[in-house]
């Protein structure tokens, strides 16, 4: 996607000493610890302490520390990077195995854009699973403890027929408001988008995946109390799972039905946890904040695809940079009939359907 | 002097027979209810609430939107005390301001149970945190909080005054008061825009949602004062003359009627046309795709309050203080549904996506909400027994009347 040569993340982690921004301001910023005033030298302090201590033992120390950081953009990059580490040990230490937390910033030059192929979708659904599995989304049993960020909502054909074409008629001096040879289509009821057919496409069915829309006016960030929400350079919309109050106003909001809520803490096994984690991306989340879709950062910052478009068997998916003309959404975005969904209300998604 | 105020106030507030104790008693044990599901709420998760992704809302912003309604309510008391000096109204001005704190204060903690993360509720407070003025939210809590302090401020300032015997400052208590009567507006107004800026609802995207919250709150709000009035009148030595209970009864009819009459005309426009939009109120009325479970909710605050209005119209009810509290409570209740299972709710249903996802309230989020009731009534019962034993001059300083009440009336 990116013309940057970029290692993969879990290298990231571990990038040469020189040149290396992250390395570099690390340094600078356990020399200033002592220096920094107020509330937050208090939780630099107390993060630095817990780095030192066993993972296990340092879980409360860490979360103590965590409750007292900033908004993840006022943070300097010597306090991302804390907050960066903290996280590292702290994951690392919960699911037993070596977690790296990505703080890659947007890259300049560099709109992410996603198109989909409406036509091509054969409602396999690989991609909700590839989704879940990438970006640790919490698999529980209970109701509240599923979370999945695509929808591939399953929409009935409906058509119109001679044999109904006499059927309703009103009778006497009824009045005549609708037609009577039609049957209804593209109606998502509940639980449509979680079909279990013998075998897909099926004959009588349209399938329509949807998840967030990175919406260049998004309405959840305006409506957030707390900015933890909100655009990045490079697009797509994130949230600051750290900073959010889980006052829901955003899922309110949302036209697409994007967000999802903890309502309890994410059932995440330690084995299937993927370790290859970004800060505003697929870390693990905690119990009552909101979650969406954000195209796989923790892949995406690195000039891979996200795991839904890596996954889908048809092809359906295309992902790449809105500003080089030579990406391939670039390419579908002038040659193909495209369209947006839910255009009247000008939240001008980045996801954008076609057909050919 | 101040300390004296404080611990003669509480003196008398902590004194009263067993029917206040029992009454009181009732109350905290439901509190502690309240704070064990609270508990339960903040280990769990929202989990052990009815709600879920698709219908993040429940009964406590529903309970809250209500609220606030009632808090700006009490301006019926103000207004034409201080305005058109209504004579009977303006010796119980402050019990007015007493409902609006609690009312507000209620608001408050429904705002802590359906925080996803209460712990983090600095996150909106500067310098700490951040306050953002494009959030509706931001507002309402800066509206809401205003409208606290403002009616804490003249209503204490007031009964401080007459504790002393010193007169007030009307240069600056009476702009106060102005300020708080527009205030009043303004706190129910930025809650029904909180909801009416979402055009992912349409349900609530219309200009509508500010006139129709504000005459439920005109209508609702008196309601429960009079109710309140009524029972001071009967269980204490305070009497509220019949022209101040006339007065909001008519305020009531005005604005119930107003309020059944704006709810008209939005069904009759949704409902006309019947566009995918009108699918929310559809649903409300009479369910979508077998799916009815606000249909009893609906049609019971439709009787509540069409009923409510006509025993209103009937001079029998609504000049016997006896029969009075019966449309009362039908117009309270009706409309508690009406902005709560019937305005909240259904706005979720169907969702974005087409989905109808059917809501029923836990027993955790029925005991919260009883709790936080009883918690506001806790506040209340405090804030009006103190008031009233500083209006009849039980409580004055120098305590000399206080130790003989009986002195004091009249």
């Amino acid at each position: 996607m990116t013309t940057k040569e970029n290692p993969p993340a879990s290298a990231a982690q571990e990038a040469p000493a020189s040149g290396d921004p992250s390395k570099a301001v690390l340094k600078r910023s356990r020399r200033d610890v002592l220096r920094s005033g107020g509330m937050l030298s208090m939780s630099s302090l107390m993060g630095t302490a817990a780095l030192m201590a066993q993972p296990g033992e340092a879980k409360a120390a860490v979360e103590w520390a965590e409750h007292f950081q900033k908004n993840y953009r006022l943070m300097t990059p010597e306090e991302k990077a804390e907050a960066r580490l903290r996280l590292e040990k702290r994951y690392s230490g919960e699911y037993n195995k070596k977690v790296s937390v990505d703080i890659t910033e947007a890259q300049p030059g560099v709109l992410m854009g996603y198109a989909l192929n409406i036509r091509k979708c054969i409602g396999c659904r690989r991609c909700v699973k590839a989704c879940v599995e990438e970006n640790n989304q919490s698999r529980g049993a209970r109701p509240g403890e599923r979370i999945e960020w695509i929808q591939v909502l399953r929409m009935e054909r409906g058509e119109f027929t001679a044999d109904k074409m006499n059927q309703g008629y009103p009778e006497g001096l009824g009045i005549q408001v609708g037609g009577n040879a039609y049957s209804p289509a593209g109606q998502v009821l509940e639980g449509q988008y979680q079909y279990t057919p013998e075998a897909v496409p099926e004959k009588d069915a349209n399938y329509m995946p949807i998840a967030c829309m990175q919406c260049e006016k998004p309405p959840c960030v305006k409506v957030c109390p707390v900015r933890t929400t909100y655009r990045e350079a490079d697009g797509p919309v994130v949230i600051d799972y750290n900073w959010c109050i889980g006052c829901k106003m955003c899922m309110g909001a949302c036209p697409y039905w994007a967000r999802r809520f903890n309502l309890t803490t994410p059932v995440l096994p330690k084995e299937d946890m993927n370790p290859v984690t970004h800060y505003l991306g697929n870390r693990p989340r905690m119990r009552g904040v909101v979650e969406k879709c954000h195209w796989c950062l923790q892949r995406t910052r690195h000039g891979r695809y996200p795991a839904c478009v890596e996954v889908c068997p048809v092809g359906a998916r295309k992902f790449g940079n809105l500003l080089d003309p030579e990406s391939e959404v670039s390419k579908i975005l002038a040659r193909k009939n495209v369209f947006r969904l839910k255009a009247e209300l000008n939240t001008f998604p980045k996801f954008f359907y076609f057909y050919d | 002097m101040l300390t004296r105020f404080v611990f003669d106030y509480a003196r008398y507030v902590l004194k009263g027979g067993t029917k206040f104790y029992a009454w009181m008693g009732t109350l905290a044990l439901l509190i502690v209810g309240m704070l064990y599901v609270f508990y339960l709420q903040n280990t769990e998760g929202l989990i052990v609430t009815g709600m879920t992704s698709q219908i993040h809302d429940g009964l406590y912003l529903a309970n809250l939107v209500f609220l606030v309604g009632v808090a700006a309510g009490a301006v019926t008391i103000v207004f034409p005390a201080y305005v058109y000096h209504h004579e009977g109204m303006h010796k119980v001005t402050v019990l007015g301001e007493m409902l609006a704190i609690s009312a507000v204060i209620m608001v408050m903690v429904f705002v802590f149970a359906h925080m996803g993360r209460p712990d983090r509720l600095w996150h909106m407070v500067p310098p700490w945190g951040i306050y953002s003025f494009s959030s509706m939210l931001g507002w309402d809590v800066l509206v809401l909080n205003g409208y606290l302090i403002l009616n804490f401020v003249v209503g204490f300032w007031y009964l401080y005054s007459k504790y002393t015997g010193k007169p007030v400052n009307a240069k600056i208590f009476m702009p106060l008061v102005y300020i708080s009567i527009v205030w009043a507006l303004s706190i129910h107004t930025v809650t029904a825009f909180l909801i009416a800026v979402n055009p992912a609802r349409p349900m609530w995207f219309h200009s509508m949602m500010p006139i129709r919250f504000i005459t439920t709150a005109f209508a609702a709000g008196p309601a429960l004062i009079i109710i309140a009035f009524l029972i001071i009148r009967n269980n204490t030595k305070m009497w509220i003359e019949d022209s101040a209970i006339k007065l909001l009864t008519t305020i009531v009819i005005w604005c119930l009627g107003l309020a059944i009459f704006l709810t008209l005309s939005e069904i009759v426009i949704e409902l006309y046309a019947r566009t995918e939009h009108a699918n929310s109120l559809y649903y409300l009325m009479f369910g979508l795709h077998g799916l009815t479970a606000l249909v009893p909710w609906f049609w019971s605050s439709v009787v509540l309050m069409v009923g409510a209005f006509a025993l209103f119209m009937t001079p029998k009810f609504r000049n016997d203080m006896k029969l009075l509290p019966i449309p009362c409570a039908m117009a309270f209740v009706g409309i508690w549904i009406e902005k709560g299972m019937g305005l909240i709710v259904p706005g979720f249903i169907p969702s974005p996506i087409g989905e109808v996802t059917e809501y029923y309230p836990t027993f955790v989020e029925w005991m919260m909400t009883l709790g936080i009731w009883a918690f506001g009534f806790f506040i209340l019962t405090i804030l009006l027994k103190g008031a009233i034993g500083i209006l009849l001059g039980e409580v004055r300083f120098g305590g000399a009347a206080a130790a003989n009440p009986a002195a004091a009336v009249h």
